[in-house]
């Protein structure tokens, strides 16, 4: 017993308030029924009656309090129930960061330890906090959202179900204090929940849904694609990984990404550069892409070197700020030298939709 | 609404509108939980949200339910007010409109009514009872689907008689996903399909509702591809490769070519060659005109919301070059918030043609 992994099952919604925990719950209840191991391992009441309802007949977890600041946290028990040892646990909110002090930082890898031990999860998130999302949210809703699951982490999944709701009727439901008291339904209306967001994180979990549906189909492997990232310190990296390792995973495409610095005889980065190329990089090794460092004296040369021999179709590049002397700055441009020097390769120029 | 977001509409847009709106407080509004199969759960959605909305004070009847029904099924209707149907199977119009409810839940709207009824068929019934001022709340199975028959057909191998046209359909004020996990590939490929059917419901929707506040802002929850042509790119793998990626993003697919004077007698064929693979992927197709190519090109995608372009590398060489930004520079340069891919020249390339790409 207890040999293979458990299964993960995730409920995606595009919003709170959709239903994602009821219908969680409701599976628990139905599995329950049909006389399996059943406890709820993390459970969010939020105060809706309906939801705590669902509850009724099974089993909890008891959480585990966390002292933080000489203040108490509750978090899930993952040790307890490993103790425990149900069949099935349901987890909700799967992209929720741990209190500092916990075992492991995010609740994800807490599901990932509990699917280790052979257990089976079914958990609940909202499509705003897929990682490689994360900029078309902060272009449809105008919030940064801080609190994100790597892509990788849902296609370890082996079920996702859409939990779906029109933004009208999700609107009433905050409207009659369904979903938030009053003074944080307020402040809910401020953010995410105006129709055309919603209507736009709704259009995202569908397509998402669909994708996700289709990986799980018998791929057609008929041209691998391998995609080269160019990684730098301008802020802009993030954004272009992020859309790298999305296209690569659409593509079902071997996704590797290379950073250049200055060959050992020449002067070395300064510190805050150096830093920000260390957190790019160690932001590509979570989304799972293969990392490179190269020394060269040239990185327009050593990436487009590195493509051919590596067999690469496609390089993701940053596009670069308008230059302020038109003519001749252009031409020095790092895209632009890639575009001489890879005539023979798909060079793709990504916007930074942030700087927009 | 900020006054910002607001753009002048014109007299027949205002006049639509009010239109819309004399027509739309009259009218019934139509919900339809959409199913990629029986057995998802969508009558018990139905039924349930009826369910509430009786408890919320609605006047909720039942016009039609599935001959087979689970506990669960009977216990929701246990609530309910049911208008039992025709012996022929039809709803009863007659009754329901004499009872006057605010909402009439109908199961089946693919339904084919015997003959002798007042319509052939049960969406037809819908439309009579929207237009009387009731709201209906019903079901369906993406197979019954006029429009995606074709390819459901060609999935399951098997054909259903039964059909609703997508038009009715894309009029419902409301359409929910019922979805479950897939028991078998051919499932999941129905699964797919009725997902992204509903993602266009509702980017048809949000494009409505920006419009219909006069909101000119784009939102990006869609990929729109644009591929650039000329006589001599390579034309074939960069549409294949754009069809191929808007298929994958569920995005849409536009091919042009900006006009350029004196086309040579061979370039004039290949530019034809390439407009046809364009029209064999079924890409969206357009002749732009413009003295300067870069800004015909650019000009036209802001007004498509374009997300990405695909353009050839530039063939331009020459002493000028080296200093001057090349038509891709610029592109790149000049595109604001699109990405842009540039691909390698066929064959046919060569530094001698005097255009983009």
């Amino acid at each position: 017993m207890g040999e293979a992994e458990g299964k993960l099952k995730v409920i995606l919604g595009y919003a709170a308030g959709v239903g994602k925990t009821f219908r969680m719950l409701e599976e628990g209840q139905a599995l329950r029924a049909e006389g399996r191991d059943v406890v709820v391992g993390y459970f969010e009441p939020h105060g809706r009656r309906d939801t705590i309802a669902k509850t009724e007949g099974l089993e909890t977890v008891p959480r585990k309090i966390i002292s933080y600041r000489d203040r108490p946290f509750e978090e899930m028990d993952t040790e307890a129930i490993l103790d425990r040892r149900p069949e099935i646990c349901l987890v909700d909110e799967f992209p929720h960061t741990n209190v500092p002090g916990t075992p492991r930082a995010k609740r994800w890898e807490d599901v990932l330890v509990l699917l280790e031990a052979g257990i089976d999860v079914i958990t609940t998130m909202n499509i705003q906090h897929l990682e490689s999302l994360n900029d078309q949210v902060r272009e449809v809703s105008g919030i940064q959202v801080r609190e994100t699951v790597p892509d990788w982490v849902l296609k370890r999944a082996n079920d996702i179900v859409f939990v779906d709701l029109t933004p009208g009727a999700l609107l009433n439901r905050l409207d009659r204090g369904v979903v938030y008291a009053p003074e944080k339904a307020q402040r809910a209306k401020e953010n995410f929940f105006k129709e055309p967001t919603l209507a736009a994180l709704r259009e995202m979990a569908l397509r998402q849904t669909a994708h996700e549906v289709d990986l799980r189909q018998p791929a057609s492997p008929k041209e691998k694609e391998r995609i080269l990232i160019h990684i730098t310190d301008s802020p802009s990296a993030v954004g272009l990984i992020r859309r790298g390792r999305r296209v690569a995973d659409y593509l079902r495409a071997d996704c590797f990404a290379v950073t250049v610095l200055p060959g050992p005889g020449l002067p070395s980065l300064a510190v805050e550069q150096r830093e920000a190329l260390d957190r790019h990089l160690d932001f590509a090794r979570k989304l799972h892409i293969d990392t490179r460092i190269l020394d060269a004296e040239n990185a327009a040369d050593a990436l487009v070197a590195f493509a051919r021999t590596n067999g690469i179709t496609q390089i993701f590049l940053s596009k670069p700020q308008r230059p302020k002397l038109r003519f001749l700055a252009a031409k020095q441009l790092l895209a632009m030298q890639v575009l001489r020097a890879a005539r023979d390769i798909q060079v793709t120029v990504v916007a930074d939709r942030h700087a927009q | 609404m900020p006054d910002s977001d607001r753009r002048r509409l014109s007299p027949e847009e205002l006049l639509r509108r009010v239109e819309a709106e004399e027509r739309f407080a009259k009218r019934g509004r139509l919900k339809v939980f959409l199913g990629y199969a029986s057995g998802v759960g969508k009558s018990f959605r139905m039924l349930d949200e009826g369910r509430r909305r009786k408890l919320r004070g609605q006047d909720v009847i039942v016009g039609a339910v599935q001959a087979s029904q689970d506990e669960t099924i009977v216990e929701l209707l246990h609530g309910l007010e049911l208008i039992q149907p025709l012996a022929s199977g039809a709803l009863d119009l007659d009754e329901i409109c004499r009872r006057r409810p605010s909402v009439c839940l109908i199961d089946g709207l693919a339904y084919r009514n015997s003959s002798g009824g007042r319509n052939e068929y049960r969406w037809q019934d819908v439309e009579e009872l929207l237009a009387s001022g009731i709201s209906v709340i019903t079901t369906i199975n993406l197979q019954y689907i006029a429009e995606e028959q074709e390819r459901v057909e060609a999935i399951r191998g098997k054909r259903v008689n039964d059909s609703v046209p997508e038009s009715f359909l894309l009029r419902a004020d409301d359409i929910e996903v019922v979805d479950a996990p897939a028991l078998d590939p051919q499932l999941s490929e129905l699964r797919e399909i009725a997902l992204v059917l509903a993602a266009e419901v509702v980017d048809a929707q949000l494009v409505e509702y920006l419009r219909h506040h006069g909101i000119e802002q784009t939102y990006g929850a869609h990929e729109r591809i644009l591929v650039c042509i000329t006589p001599r790119s390579n034309a074939d793998l960069m549409i294949s490769r754009g069809r191929r990626q808007a298929d994958r993003f569920h995005g849409d697919l536009f091919v042009v070519y900006v006009e350029q004077p004196g086309l040579s007698e061979s370039d004039r064929a290949m530019l034809e060659q390439n407009l046809a693979a364009a029209r064999s992927v079924e890409a969206k197709i357009e002749m732009l005109r413009g003295d300067d190519v870069v800004d015909a090109i650019l000009e036209f995608a802001r007004r498509a919301a374009i997300t990405q372009i695909f353009v050839g590398h530039s063939q331009r060489a020459g002493f000028w070059q080296r200093f001057r930004p090349n038509p891709v520079e610029r592109l790149i340069l000049e595109s604001g918030n699109m990405d842009v891919r540039v691909f390698p020249q066929g064959e046919a390339g060569t530094a001698e043609a005097e255009t983009i790409t």
